[in-house]
């Protein structure tokens, strides 16, 4: 895979301190200091008030799985060695989502509703988040 | 109701493989032939709209078509939203003629997307469609963004992935009753379930096709409308529904904008779903048409599959749907994918379907749908 033709995220003024913390293994989420409603997706403004006063603050990591598929035709050429991978979308018990791909021990565990931990992967020397691994059933439903 | 507008040409090119077509001669052929339907002269069109383009991208391409067919409107704009860009660009003509400020407006869409772009650029160009930050970086499509509204929708409703298979082969007997359809050979729940899986649990069968192709319309103010020759078609309700654009935004996987479009076009037109004899809704996947069917009211949760195997959404069906054969069947040129529906709503309102006539069809109903589920455009007609 040539790192030229892979999609790699470019960081913009508001979306780096996601993108940095990552590199250091903390997964972070914005939270509005004006209605408290946390972002799906990092943001300039709150997608509830428009509020800008936007805090980061640092995920436990765990969330449910909302939906996930595994793909088997990759969009793009960097992608077909990678087949079949899956995409999760995941909601993060702080109310903020994640999309990412899963380990190969995670991904043959995934169903909907499964309590999943997320991690992080390099990906062409970028840290992105990736789901871990998937809860044993006993923990489903416990924050 | 009303809205003081009126459809009063129509027009789509062949579909499929077309070597040899561009995107601006499918744009011309479509716009000429749309106003030729009209019976009207091109010197007559004082608005146009058009779209976008994959093989020939433009950031005017409104301008990039009047240009090449030698007209200078006095309002030319382009509209982007997906596939439901047609719909969109038929209810903003018909504010441009109801406002006065146009009296015959082209709305017209096109794309060479399968030879000039082949089916891999064609795949890769639309995943850009996909969050540069939080989601392309994963390997997300369209099918896959899709499929990620299947996987969840499936769960929640029970539906099976014979029940979506049924969708696409009624769509497929419709396809064969139309002479220009690009895929006519009649297909099985068991072929659909065998073909080769994309993202799971959509298979290659389960999906659009890819192809070349222009369609048009003429969109007419009530006064204008007496020029034209053709039989013309009254917009009777326009409505649209906006949610999200990236999928792992979108606020819920189960209920969409389709919801509010076709309640506001519902009731502008003053008729509700029952009373509609023939549909024509984006079905870019399987999934999609199930989802709109069923949000927007023509079935219960979970059954749009059930009634599609039981026959419901063909000829002679409680709701005769994309007679023409639709995304899946008949072909699918970006946003020209959106305007073959509107196209063949058009025919079935003359009543000029031929062997795809539904008897008596008085009142159509027009659905686009752009992005993930993002974008909905909701029209009512009525012949």
């Amino acid at each position: 895979m040539s790192a030229l033709n892979f999609p790699l995220p470019t960081p913009n003024a508001h979306t780096k301190p996601f993108w940095d913390a990552c590199a250091e293994g903390i997964l972070r989420y914005q939270k509005c200091e004006s209605c408290s409603a946390v972002q799906l997706i990092p943001r300039s403004l709150c997608e509830h008030c428009q509020s800008q006063q936007l805090q980061w603050h640092t995920s436990k990591r765990q969330g449910t799985v909302l939906t996930f598929t595994t793909v088997y035709r990759a969009p793009l050429p960097v992608f077909k060695s990678q087949v079949p991978y899956a995409i999760v979308i995941v909601d993060m018990d702080e109310g903020f989502r994640v999309m990412a791909n899963a380990l190969p021990d995670a991904q043959s565990l995934l169903a909907i509703g499964a309590r999943v931990r997320m991690g992080f992967t390099s990906e062409h020397g970028m840290a992105m988040p990736i789901v871990e691994a998937v809860l044993p059933a006993v923990e489903r439903g416990a924050k | 109701m009303t809205m003081n507008a009126f459809i009063t040409g129509a027009y789509d090119t062949a579909v499929g493989e077309l070597p040899g077509s561009s995107c601006m001669a499918l744009h011309a052929e479509a716009a000429l032939g749309a106003v030729a339907d009209a019976g009207l002269e091109l010197s007559d069109i004082d608005g146009v709209l058009c779209a976008y383009s994959f093989s020939e991208p433009h950031l005017m391409l409104a301008s990039v078509f009047c240009e090449y067919v030698g007209i200078h409107p006095g309002t030319c704009l382009a509209v982007q939203a997906g596939g439901a860009s047609a719909c969109i660009m038929i209810m903003q003509a018909a504010a441009l003629v109801a406002s006065g400020q146009c009296n015959h407006v082209l709305v017209v869409t096109g794309d060479n997307r399968l030879t000039g772009l082949s089916r891999d650029g064609a795949v890769a160009a639309l995943s850009e469609v996909g969050h540069p930050q939080f989601e392309r970086p994963f390997g997300i499509s369209v099918p896959a963004s899709y499929a990620l509204v299947a996987k969840h929708y499936m769960h929640q409703y029970r539906v099976t992935s014979e029940q979506l298979a049924a969708i696409a082969v009624e769509h497929r007997r419709h396809a064969a009753r139309h002479p220009k359809a690009q895929k006519r050979e009649p297909i099985t729940v068991q072929d659909v379930l065998a073909s080769k899986m994309i993202a799971d649990p959509l298979h290659m069968l389960d999906c659009c096709l890819i192809s070349d192709g222009g369609a048009a319309l003429v969109v007419s103010s009530r006064a204008a409308a007496r020029d034209a020759k053709a039989k013309a078609v009254e917009i009777l309700g326009a409505g649209q529904g906006h949610t999200h654009e990236h999928i792992v935004a979108a606020p819920s996987l189960v209920n969409f904008g389709c919801k509010t479009s076709s309640a506001t076009a519902f009731a502008r037109a003053g008729v509700s779903a029952k009373d509609i004899d023939v549909a024509q809704i984006y079905d870019s996947f399987t999934i999609t048409l199930a989802v709109e069917l069923e949000s927007i009211g023509f079935f219960e949760r979970g059954q749009a599959g059930v009634a599609a195997a039981a026959g419901e959404l063909g000829l002679g069906g409680q709701l005769p749907c994309n007679t023409h054969g639709g995304l899946m069947s008949y072909a699918h040129s970006g946003a020209a994918g959106g305007m073959f529906h509107a196209v063949e709503a058009v025919h079935q309102l003359r009543g000029t379907a031929d062997a795809r006539q539904v008897r008596d069809a008085k009142l159509a109903f027009v659905h686009g749908d752009g992005g993930i589920l993002s974008a909905h455009c909701s029209l009512v007609l009525g012949g």
